[in-house]
């Protein structure tokens, strides 16, 4: 292994590193808004808005992400909606969590007893104030599990984004493999830097879940 | 009737083609204690969930002080804040503690000062013996403490009245009277209060008049010692009877 090649290449993995991690988060952050919107609909079965997103969870979930990446990057444009690769990487990423989040999220509200509800509606609450102070905060710490499991999930979908040529992890990698013969020591960074990316938000993970399960509701 | 508080108009509640309330007409006056009884499956949680729109009704009217109790109407929420209810199962938010349960309500929805409401909680918290639980979580108190959080935390929204649905089902033996001892106490005070409940004794003692509930309509409504001493109907007597206990031992000797 050459160290030399690996010292010359540790910004540029550098900077992809940050990219990917910024497109990541960005998209995980829309599928978390588009999550919770699609589980409070389906939890309050609102008519018709309800079909939509079950409709959309269904394609979402059944469609590969380098399928709705190239929908996003080469079809909007022919539709006359102008695209650039971030803002695609971005909004591929939140159409396939949206749906993973509204998932996570819908069986956390669902195992909120119904008396919870009762109780603040008895109390003079309205919908939005029941679902915000009672319904929400319980719901969140049951499907905080999931959840984990989906950041980590989505964390490592981006690395198709170099398909739709976005410069991350994946696009150097190849791009450096390509170019010279620097095969092991381009993996070798590929590797380091999605497990740096990765297993903090393992263990954080797996932290939070172990504070809320010990902080246990239950009655 | 001029001052009733709370009057139930000949109310119909139907779950599909089964109907469960007949045409239920009854009213409370303010400072009165009702207590309803009546076999199990009767209907009574069914009419108090009624009375604050948790279930909706098929015919009839149900108003506090005037103002119709509908489901769906903007008003609902103002109307639920002026009437009480404390569940037979524990109903207690898990994620907040004794006094953050209590807070709540007051604070997001009646906006009212938090470190007033914080001192008024606490004095109640004290009253009814659960001063030291106020930080404590729900899961951390017995059965008999959390009914007495949850009642603490429907007087903190400042009722008109308060409905209790057989709030001493779920418990052990030894901490019903803890439960009921509070309940006794707010009668004294002259609250309003429509009390469900399966302790004929207790009823005897707290409440102004007695409705018996059967086959989904008022049988007999009577003052307590009318109901218990000359019940009129022969199913209040047969009712009343399931909670005699024929002493085994004298039919043991006369077998002898
Ligand atoms: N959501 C519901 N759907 C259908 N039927 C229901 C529903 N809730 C209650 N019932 C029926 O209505 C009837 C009255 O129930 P309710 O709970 O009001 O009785 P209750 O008098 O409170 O009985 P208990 O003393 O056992 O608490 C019962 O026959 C019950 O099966
Ligand atoms: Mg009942």
């Amino acid at each position: 292994m050459d160290l030399n090649a690996i010292a010359e290449y540790l910004p540029l993995f550098g900077e992809a590193a940050l990219l990917t991690v910024k497109l990541g988060i960005l998209g995980i952050i829309f599928s978390i808004i588009i999550g919770l919107i699609c589980a409070v609909v389906q939890y309050y079965k609102v008519p018709v808005i309800r079909r939509i997103v079950s409709v959309y969870i269904e394609i979402s979930r059944n469609t590969p992400l380098l399928v709705q990446l190239f929908f996003i990057y080469y079809g909007l444009p022919k539709v006359g909606i102008p695209t650039d690769a971030e803002t695609c990487g971005i909004a591929g990423l939140a159409f396939l969590g949206g749906s993973y989040m509204a998932e996570a999220f819908r069986s956390g509200l669902e195992s909120v007893d119904k008396i919870q509800t009762e109780s603040a509606y008895s109390l003079g609450m309205n919908k939005m104030q029941t679902m915000r102070y009672v319904i929400l905060p319980q719901a969140i710490s049951v499907s905080i599990p999931a959840f984990v499991a989906n950041v980590i999930f989505l964390m490592k979908e981006t690395s198709v984004f170099s398909a739709i040529s976005l410069l991350d992890l994946m696009f150097m990698a190849k791009d450096l493999m390509g170019m010279y013969n620097d095969t092991v020591e381009a993996l070798c960074l590929l590797v380091g830097f999605y497990l740096i990316i990765l297993l903090p938000i393992s263990i954080v993970g797996t932290i939070v879940e172990r504070r809320v399960r010990r902080a246990g509701f239950g009655s | 009737m001029a001052d009733a508080l709370l009057t139930i108009d000949n109310i119909v509640k139907r779950f599909g083609d089964n109907t469960i309330l007949d045409g239920i007409s009854f009213s409370v006056k303010k400072s009165e204690v009702i207590v309803i009884v009546g076999p199990s499956g009767c209907g009574k949680s069914t009419l108090l969930r009624c009375i604050n729109a948790l279930e909706p009704i098929q015919d009839g009217k149900i108003t506090l002080d005037g103002e119709v109790i509908e489901r769906n109407s903007k008003t609902l929420p103002l109307l639920r804040q002026r009437i009480g209810m404390v569940f037979q199962s524990y109903d207690l938010f898990p994620h907040l503690t004794v006094l953050d349960n209590i807070l709540l309500a007051p604070c997001k929805v009646q906006k009212r000062d938090k470190e007033e409401v914080k001192q008024e909680a606490m004095s109640l918290l004290e009253r009814v013996g659960l001063k030291e639980k106020a930080k404590s979580y729900p899961r951390e108190l017995s059965g008999g403490q959390k009914q007495r959080v949850a009642i603490v935390r429907a007087l903190c929204m400042h009722p008109e009245i308060l409905l209790f649905d057989e709030v001493t089902a779920a418990l052990d033996p030894e901490m019903v009277r803890e439960v009921l001892d509070v309940m006794l106490d707010l009668a004294k005070q002259g609250r309003t209060m429509l009390i469900v409940t399966h302790e004929m004794q207790f009823a005897r003692a707290i409440a102004d008049r007695i409705i018996f509930l059967d086959n989904g309509k008022i049988v007999e409504e009577a003052t307590p010692d009318e109901f218990f001493d000359n019940p009129k109907t022969e199913r209040a007597k047969q009712f009343l009877n399931t909670f005699e206990f024929d002493s085994v031992r004298a039919k043991k000797e006369l077998a002898e």
